[in-house]
């Protein structure tokens, strides 16, 4: 049978130097290693520039651009308002949804346009749909992070029905181009409802599945709290948001916060962690957590909106050429799947916008990183990475 | 607060540091929550004292630095947009800093909010305004020997990168 190693009782081991028993010091060093841009636990082309000394992670340098496509100088340059939104699918593109819906809130109060009720309610189950298909993939990758594999498997069956629904409605399955300014481009198709329904139905018993597979697991537990503690003032320092502050233990949700939309119609409440299990408010565990109290929160608001579906149209009467006001500015934010998404842009009266800022959660939450890997070891580091959850599309836009 | 408020305090505070104010650029039907935003000019050498305050002040505390934005105005002017917010006391407020496009230099502001800092490298990176006092003043999204600052509008793409065609 395997033992496991036993240290030499003649040695003691602290960051940075090796004693002997005479006390004579073995000299260690410091070692830059580079974590990606190719590497599976980076979720996309992120580079990692670690001092490491032993195991401890002393300086962590985030390099990002790789996946730069200029969304803020493509957006100058389109034709229209209207053009700029398949831009921003390709953004955060596990959360095509919810980036288009920013923009379209943005544009439409820089007009003024109402959209009509039906148009609010389907966004609001296109964006909750959207935000469980985006958290399904954040708890599956972070269950291979921390070593386990199987319950990725079981997020992306049930994410598939997610993309069936947006694909019978709009044709595609991840960049939807569906949210358009003043309403949609389809109606629902005449099943969706009934799926929708189902689907609801489906997903709530898995949810527990999933926490007793991955979230109670005593193993991960272990693992993942504790790690990666971003303490409250250092995350609204940092201006953290979506499920990350959240798991701080600030209880802040824009949807609620900052109403848009009918979300103030619908009956949910914000999640916050708890810190339960010896887990600290902040850690990798409590941002785990609040991801999957989210997912049932959405089903809620989802049955919810599907019940109350008023008829009608699915477009507001907008102008044809859409031109805002001469120096009209505005800077919109919604709740993303990861986070605060804000949209700042300024109108010059032509057609098309002069200038458009997309603040992307997941830019803003991996900010963060350098100041909560500097000490840890590295092994955590790829916990912490995993936990912020971001999507390189939107981090270098 | 409104912006108008936090004006007349910023004024007594710091007097001409306030190179100008807007409240309420176009309007805007306040009931229905569309009011386009309103805002505050300072200028850009007291931009840290003036966040300073902002943020420590008990009747402000903009604790929150939603979003930091460079613009180029294109008449000569660049600026930084900066959209705060306070968790505490649950309001906004929006303040603009100009420079020209001969001296452009702001003061940073990451000190007060540390998220300010990758914000800062991406206007410096996109805009070429040099940000004084940053700790860490590189490019972030484009590559370190990259020609020019793209959202500029005066713009011009480099013919060449490394012996690779760019524009296509």
């Amino acid at each position: 049978m395997l033992q496991p190693p036993t240290l030499p009782t003649n040695y003691t081991i602290k960051p940075g130097h090796i004693k002997t028993s005479t006390g004579k010091t073995i000299r260690t060093e410091e070692m830059i290693v580079n974590m990606g841009p190719q590497h599976p636990s980076t979720h996309g082309v992120l580079r990692l520039e670690i001092v490491i000394d032993g195991e401890i992670v002393r300086e962590c340098i985030p390099h990002i651009g790789y996946l730069h496509r200029c969304f803020e100088k493509h957006a100058e340059q389109m034709t229209n308002y209207q053009q700029v939104i398949p831009y921003t699918d390709r953004m955060d593109y596990c959360s095509a949804m919810t980036n288009e819906w920013g923009y379209a809130l943005a544009v439409e109060r820089m007009l003024k346009i109402e959209v009509p009720e039906r148009v609010e309610y389907i966004r609001v189950i296109m964006a909750e749909l959207q935000r469980i298909a985006s958290h399904l993939i954040a708890v599956g990758t972070y269950g291979i992070d921390s070593g386990a594999f199987t319950p990725f498997l079981y997020t992306f069956i049930d994410r598939e029905p997610i993309l069936d629904l947006f694909e019978m409605t709009c044709g595609a399955r991840l960049l939807y181009n569906y949210i358009w300014i003043g309403g949609l481009s389809h109606d629902l198709p005449p099943k969706f409802i009934e799926q929708a329904k189902e689907f609801c139905k489906y997903f709530r018993p898995r949810l527990k599945q999933f926490n007793d597979l991955l979230s109670y697991n005593e193993i991960f537990v272990k693992r993942t709290a504790n790690v990666g503690v971003i303490p409250k003032d250092v995350a609204i320092n940092y201006a953290i948001s979506g499920p990350q502050l959240r798991g701080c233990g600030v209880d802040w949700d824009l949807r609620r916060d900052d109403p848009y939309s009918v979300y103030h119609k619908l009956d949910w409440q914000v999640q916050v962690g708890k810190g339960e299990l010896g887990t600290s408010l902040g850690d990798c565990w409590n941002r785990h957590m609040v991801r999957m109290r989210e997912m049932e929160q959405s089903l809620n608001i989802i049955e919810q909106a599907l019940a109350g579906l008023p008829e009608g149209n699915v477009k507001a009467a907008i102008p044809k050429r859409i031109r805002p006001d001469k120096d009209a500015e505005i800077y919109v934010r919604t709740e993303g799947s990861r986070g605060e998404l804000g949209y700042y842009i300024i109108s010059d009266g032509t057609a098309s916008p002069f200038r458009v800022k997309a603040r992307g959660p997941a830019f803003v939450n991996l900010s963060v990183l350098p100041e909560i890997a500097r000490g840890c070891m590295l092994a955590d580091l790829v916990l912490i990475a995993g936990s912020i959850d971001i999507v390189l599309g939107e981090v270098d836009r | 607060m409104t912006a108008q408020e936090v004006f007349t305090v910023l004024k007594a505070q710091f007097g001409d540091a306030l190179t100008e104010e807007k409240i309420s650029a176009a309007g805007g039907s306040a009931a229905v929550g569309y009011a386009l935003q309103e805002w505050i000019s300072i200028a850009p050498e007291k931009t840290k004292d003036i966040c300073f305050f902002l943020r420590d002040d008990n009747e402000m505390q903009f604790d929150y630095l939603s979003c930091l934005s460079g613009v180029d105005y294109n008449n000569g002017k660049l600026g930084i947009v900066y959209h705060l917010f306070s968790m505490v006391h649950k309001h906004k407020l929006v303040l603009k800093t100009l420079c020209t496009k001969d001296h452009p230099h702001i003061q940073s502001v990451s000190e007060v909010w540390g998220t300010a800092n990758w914000h800062e490298r991406e206007v410096f990176d996109l805009f070429g305004i040099t940000i004084d006092g940053h700790p860490d003043l590189r490019r972030i999204l484009l590559p370190d020997d990259w020609v020019g600052n793209p959202l500029r509008k005066d713009y011009k793409v480099q013919e060449f990168y490394h012996g690779i065609k760019v524009p296509y």
